[in-house]
């Protein structure tokens, strides 16, 4: 629909972003990133409680002017928790999938590129981690590491590595026997050169897909360790953990479930609908 | 056949030797003497020599691993810290607990997703296809951990239809079996749902373009055998190849569903263990389910030989 609106001369990155744009689904999705994201950056500066005040006069109270989303069994005020639980979320969300992509892309890239050994090493390696379910290698790292955010978040970049690397040298393969790279080689470029410079951008569209993708899961992650008790430690909250207290005062107190569940539904779907969304902008087969 | 299985079964071993090489490795990320740990209140320097020398821990980081691993292949996985039972026999327990679980999740998944899959394919493009894709993204957003709650919250708070929790041996009495793992099963096998769902819709639109569907057509079948007798026997290959692989994923996701449903499985095992800090029984866990995970691979990869005929040919 927008393609008639576009000129002719866009580049494919401009023709990705207007395609994006025009996607719904993805739109919805970004919206509800942003804002929470927003929400989550400027959480001390917003007027509410501090997250971490206990009050004995109101334990467990419902919804109400003076608490919006209500408290829990502490007295903790629940809209202020919500808002610092989401930092948690998100960081963690977006800091293991970096730290994966930080690791997982040039290795991916120099097995797929140079091929031999190294390719043979770093393929039966990553092909072992994922032999071992996702939740399964992170619950037994944070385990061994010790429960705290920072080490859940080590668990799952770990966890989320192998994906990485297996679809960054899926890609380098392709590439590689590309007239260009041809190209390169003949008017003298080194295989380092050549990676950074024609390799690692032509990887990047799927590893973008993929990624936004993984942040959802890595969310998801996050909040399956945080709710066992393997996460964000207390006083601090996090979504998971909420969950994990919330499930003991069910008859008593069920919105102390509801928003955090629903809160880590909406991040879930909106980074969902921007990955498949993303993957339909960077599809050059349906333009 | 047996040479496709010779070649899977003989790619396995560096795998596994990978995987067991980084569960060796797990005990060394913990912090202090893992001795003082095991002697507990015990510091009788005897005892802790007599401990070192048992697991080999003043020999070199490599002999001390292949130590480990000898004992693991005569299944020796070590000696759970709090129950003083065997870890393999601990394994072995618990496993027939989740593997209900994780049957009845499959089977709710395929129920679900295979109908569903179908009918947004058929009627792709229409509102149909659009809702099922909505159920689908909210299957896979959805976590599981949260759905259970909230059922749990309705389905047996307010409600009292069905049990929170609880569990009854298969064996000991079927009816009330099947229903405490109801909603268990339910919770477990909705993101599966969602996945296959996905799966057989692109697969099954990917069929009915092909020619001979075209042929069946064009000869007069009617719609209805052209869809199921024709089209989805042939979608059906790749569902049944992802069944077999998103079992590992339900292993994993029983982790949280037995958690929250107090089942005393696998998944309640490995969390229970990380608590009590007995570590030999996480190791054994998640040595367990990497075999589960590649003897199921290697299954899906025979079946998908013996599912397609020209396959078979090329061998």
């Amino acid at each position: 629909m927008t393609d008639t609106v576009m000129p002719a001369a866009a580049s494919p990155m401009h023709r990705a972003i207007a395609k994006l744009i025009a996607n719904r689904g993805a739109l919805v999705g970004l919206t509800i990133i942003v804002i929470i994201g927003a929400v989550a950056l400027l959480a001390p500066y917003l007027p509410i409680q501090n997250p971490n005040a206990t009050s004995w006069s109101a334990i467990r109270k419902a919804p109400s002017l003076a608490h919006l989303l209500g408290t829990d069994e502490l007295g903790h005020d629940l809209l202020a928790r919500m808002i610092w639980g989401a930092r948690a979320s998100l960081a963690a969300g977006l800091v293991s999938v970096t730290l994966a992509i930080t690791v997982g892309m040039p290795l991916g890239i120099v097995a797929g590129y140079l091929g031999g050994w190294i390719d043979l090493v770093i393929s039966r390696v990553s092909e072992a981690f994922m032999a071992m379910p996702f939740l399964i290698m992170a619950i037994a790292l944070s385990a061994f590491l010790g429960p705290s955010l920072t080490n859940s978040m080590i668990a799952i970049a770990l966890s989320a590595l192998p994906i990485f690397v297996r679809l960054t040298r899926a890609q380098a393969q392709a590439i590689k026997t590309e007239d260009y790279i041809e190209g390169a080689r003949s008017i003298g470029l080194g295989p380092v050169a050549i990676m950074t410079r024609y390799i690692f951008p032509n990887v990047l569209p799927p590893i973008l897909v993929q990624a936004t993708l993984t942040v959802a899961t890595a969310i998801i992650a996050e909040a399956s360790l945080s709710f066992l008790g393997l996460g964000q430690q207390p006083p601090w909250p996090s979504w998971g953990s909420m969950l994990n207290v919330a499930k003991n005062f069910l008859d008593q107190a069920p919105w102390m479930a509801i928003w955090p569940g629903t809160a880590i539904f909406l991040v879930v779907v909106a980074f969902n609908l921007v990955g498949d969304g993303l993957r339909d902008a960077l599809d050059p087969r349906s333009n | 056949m047996t040479t496709l299985l010779a070649r899977r079964l003989l790619l396995a071993v560096p795998t596994l030797l990978i995987i067991s090489m980084f569960v060796f490795l797990l005990q060394k990320l913990l912090p202090g003497d893992p001795v003082l740990v095991m002697a507990g209140e015990d510091r009788d320097p005897a005892v802790l020599e007599l401990l070192r020398a048992k697991y080999h821990l003043n020999d070199p980081l490599p002999l001390q691993y292949l130590a480990w691993l000898v004992n693991a292949l005569h299944g020796d996985l070590g000696i759970s810290l709090r129950t003083n039972q065997p870890v393999l026999a601990l394994i072995v327990e618990k496993l027939p607990v989740t593997l209900q679980l994780a049957i009845m999740a499959m089977t709710f998944a395929l129920l679900i997703g295979i109908p569903l899959g179908v009918l947004a394919a058929v009627k792709r493009n229409t509102l149909i296809d659009y809702i099922v894709s909505l159920i689908a993204l909210a299957g896979l957003s959805v976590p599981n951990f949260w759905l259970g709650i909230m059922l749990i919250l309705v389905v047996s708070v307010k409600l009292g239809w069905l049990p929170a929790s609880g569990y009854q041996p298969f064996s000991v009495d079927p009816l009330i079996s099947l229903k405490t793992m109801l909603m268990p099963a339910f919770v477990l096998g909705n993101a599966l749902a969602a996945s296959i769902m996905r799966h057989t819709r692109s697969a099954m639109i990917g069929v009915l373009s092909s020619d001979y569907i075209r042929t069946a057509r064009a000869k007069g079948l009617t719609e209805r055998e052209v869809v199921l007798s024709h089209a989805f026997r042939n979608a059906l290959v790749p569902i049944i190849t992802l069944g077999a692989l998103l079992f590992g994923e339900l292993l994993a996701g029983a982790v949280l569903t037995e958690q929250i449903f107090t089942i005393p499985g696998f998944g309640k095992l490995i969390v229970d263990a990380v608590f009590n800090r007995d570590y030999a029984v996480v190791q054994g866990v998640v040595l367990c389910t990497a075999v589960g995970f590649i003897s199921l691979n290697l299954l899906a990869d025979v079946m998908a030989v013996l599912l397609n005929p020209r396959l078979r040919a090329s061998l």
